[in-house]
């Protein structure tokens, strides 16, 4: 076992994770992965290796589709998220999730960031006014929608479309964020205004990102896990992992993405 | 890890190329063949139109649109009461419909998906499509007519449902499952239900789809005669008596003067009302697809 795992009072814990989908494919493979509170951490791996799938259980979003099924524990603060007494509705405002293309709802701007406090809270215009100001501010939003709060969000270009919808999974306050490869449909510019973010809003929330951008990966987490073939193969300090693999397929991937 | 692509070399020296003379004459013919089979139905279409337009506009007028209809040789015939009937007749049967339909087609895309029981559901909804509108009328007839010892407006409405209800189910299940699942990911990561994220974001995805499958079966089932024939049948009066009198209607009171009249005034009348029928299943349809080219957007 690498130092990662077994960190002291790690936000997530997940123990002997396994995964099958409704086909009885078997995508994950006992995965053991500790995730850092206010941290940054990098899933990378080769494509079709499970990254999403493994992020997917984490707010237990794969119960959409009956037939598929995770096995393990996942431990969020002493609660087990794969366990089926688990609240999902209470489990998703905790766990916030944003997906590889931008999903705005049809509502307005202000309506699409609005919408999760209204489900959870009962709050009042004046409150629920400043709140969505908060999280458009806080997604670095807000200039350049303030004016056109009521135009239709599905109106915005792709990268405002993804900020809004990080707004949208920030204003409810959740403690993890989620993000499975938020900027590969989003241009270079885009990109990095996300990554400038993420980095401010590891302060408040623990996040884990999925990407096949080994630089993206390099430049903004803390700590990395290497997936392939469904199994963790490596975790460790980003830093460590980039420069000093202890495994062969994880040097094998990064040096084959660097050149 | 490096990628393979296979080099265009490697295509095998024994492929033989096909004369292009010959797909490009199957090209042109299936082309000529699809033009003229378009040219048939559409020259089909404007005939039809083209004769209810001017045979029903030489009898078009206010008195017409706002008379009761009349036994022959009273003066001052006109279709108000079949065409309130025919409102009342269509909207009832709608929102009769439309709730039951609504709720099928949810359960069929959001919850029984692809299980047995759905596909059985399915197989129902395409049989029930198929019956002949006239079976329908005689259902009605036995179970509600007959028990109810009178033709009534409000037995036209149920055979009119009956009509409806799965055509509505089938387009409300097409128009949700166009609703990607990232959308319903999407809303139930941020803590919805199942229902919130039902109605709130996938219905609302889909509500210019839905209102157009809607409107679709509205006009599909407004112009029909055969189911009224053995339910609201038809008088020469007011509406006043849906649910327990035979209620004048459109579709009726154009076969009563044409088919069932030998006389060249009542035939007039059946070629205004035509007019009318059909200018209002247009618009309906006109409606509906503009609904649904903004959906598609
Ligand atoms: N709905 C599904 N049904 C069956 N198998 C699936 C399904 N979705 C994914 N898989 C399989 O599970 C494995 C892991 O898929 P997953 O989407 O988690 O990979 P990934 O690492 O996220 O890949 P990518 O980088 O391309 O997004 C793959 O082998 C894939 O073929
Ligand atoms: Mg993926």
């Amino acid at each position: 076992m690498n130092t990662v795992n077994n960190m002291t009072n790690p936000k997530i814990k997940v123990r002997n994770l396994s995964f099958y989908y409704e086909n009885g494919h078997q995508a994950l493979f006992n995965n053991d992965l500790d995730i850092r509170e206010h941290a940054i951490t990098a899933v990378i791996g080769p494509s079709g290796c499970g990254k999403s799938t493994h992020l997917r259980t984490y707010n237990r979003i794969y119960s959409l589709h009956r037939g598929q099924r995770a096995e393990g524990e996942i431990w969020l603060d002493g609660i087990n998220i794969l366990a089926p007494e688990t609240d999902l509705l209470l489990l998703r405002r905790r766990v916030g999730m944003i997906f590889q293309r931008p999903t705005p709802f049809p509502m307005s701007v202000f309506e699409n960031v609005a919408y999760p406090l209204r489900l959870h809270f009962k709050m009042n215009k004046r409150e629920v006014a400043d709140r969505v100001e908060q999280a458009l501010r806080d997604a670095s939003l807000w200039e350049e929608v303030k004016d056109t709060l009521h135009k239709s969000g599905q109106a915005l270009s792709g990268g405002q479309q993804q900020r809004l919808c990080i707004a949208r999974a920030i204003v409810t306050e959740p403690e993890v964020l989620l993000l499975d490869e938020p900027t590969s449909a989003i241009d270079p510019v885009a990109t990095l205004k996300i990554e400038d973010l993420l980095l401010r809003l590891k302060e408040r929330f623990t996040i884990v990102i999925v990407t096949h951008n080994m630089q993206q990966a390099a430049r903004i987490s803390d700590v990395t896990a290497f997936f392939y073939k469904g199994h963790i193969v490596e975790t460790g300090e980003t830093k460590q992992v980039f420069t000093t693999p202890k495994q062969k397929q994880t040097e094998e991937y990064i040096t084959g993405r660097f050149g | 890890m490096a990628l393979h692509l296979p080099s265009p070399r490697n295509t095998s020296p024994s492929m033989t190329l096909r004369p292009f003379f010959w797909r490009k004459l199957q090209n042109g013919l299936v082309q000529t063949f699809s033009i003229i089979a378009l040219a048939l139905a559409i020259g089909a279409m404007l005939w039809i139109l083209g004769t209810i337009f001017s045979r029903g506009g030489e009898v078009l007028s206010w008195d017409f649109l706002t008379n009761s209809s009349k036994p022959y040789g009273v003066p001052g015939n006109g279709i108000a009461n079949a065409l309130l009937g025919t409102l009342m007749i269509t909207v009832t049967a709608a929102v009769i419909a439309i709730p039951i339909a609504l709720a099928a087609g949810i359960g069929l895309s959001e919850f029984a998906k692809q299980s047995r029981f759905a596909n059985l559901m399915r197989f129902c909804i395409n049989v029930m499509m198929g019956i002949p509108s006239i079976l329908i009328g005689l259902f009605v007839y036995m179970l509600w007519v007959v028990p109810q010892k009178s033709f009534s407006g409000f037995a036209g409405a149920l055979a009119l449902a009956i009509l409806m209800i799965p055509v509505i189910t089938r387009t409300t299940e097409d128009m949700l499952r166009m609703v990607s699942d990232h959308l319903r990911e999407a809303a139930l990561a941020l803590g919805c239900s199942r229902w919130e994220m039902i109605v709130q974001v996938v219905c609302k995805s889909a509500r210019n789809g839905l209102v157009s499958g809607i409107l679709l079966a509205v006009a599909r089932v407004a112009g029909e005669t055969a189911p009224l024939l053995f339910t609201a049948l038809f008088a020469d009066t007011w509406p006043r008596d849906f649910f327990t009198h035979p209620t004048a209607n459109i579709p009726v009171l154009i076969t009563e003067t044409t088919t069932n009249s030998p006389f060249e005034a009542m035939h007039q009348v059946g070629w205004g009302a035509a007019l009318v029928i059909t200018l209002i299943v247009l618009i309906i349809n006109i409606v509906a697809k503009t609904c649904f080219r903004e959906q598609k957007r």
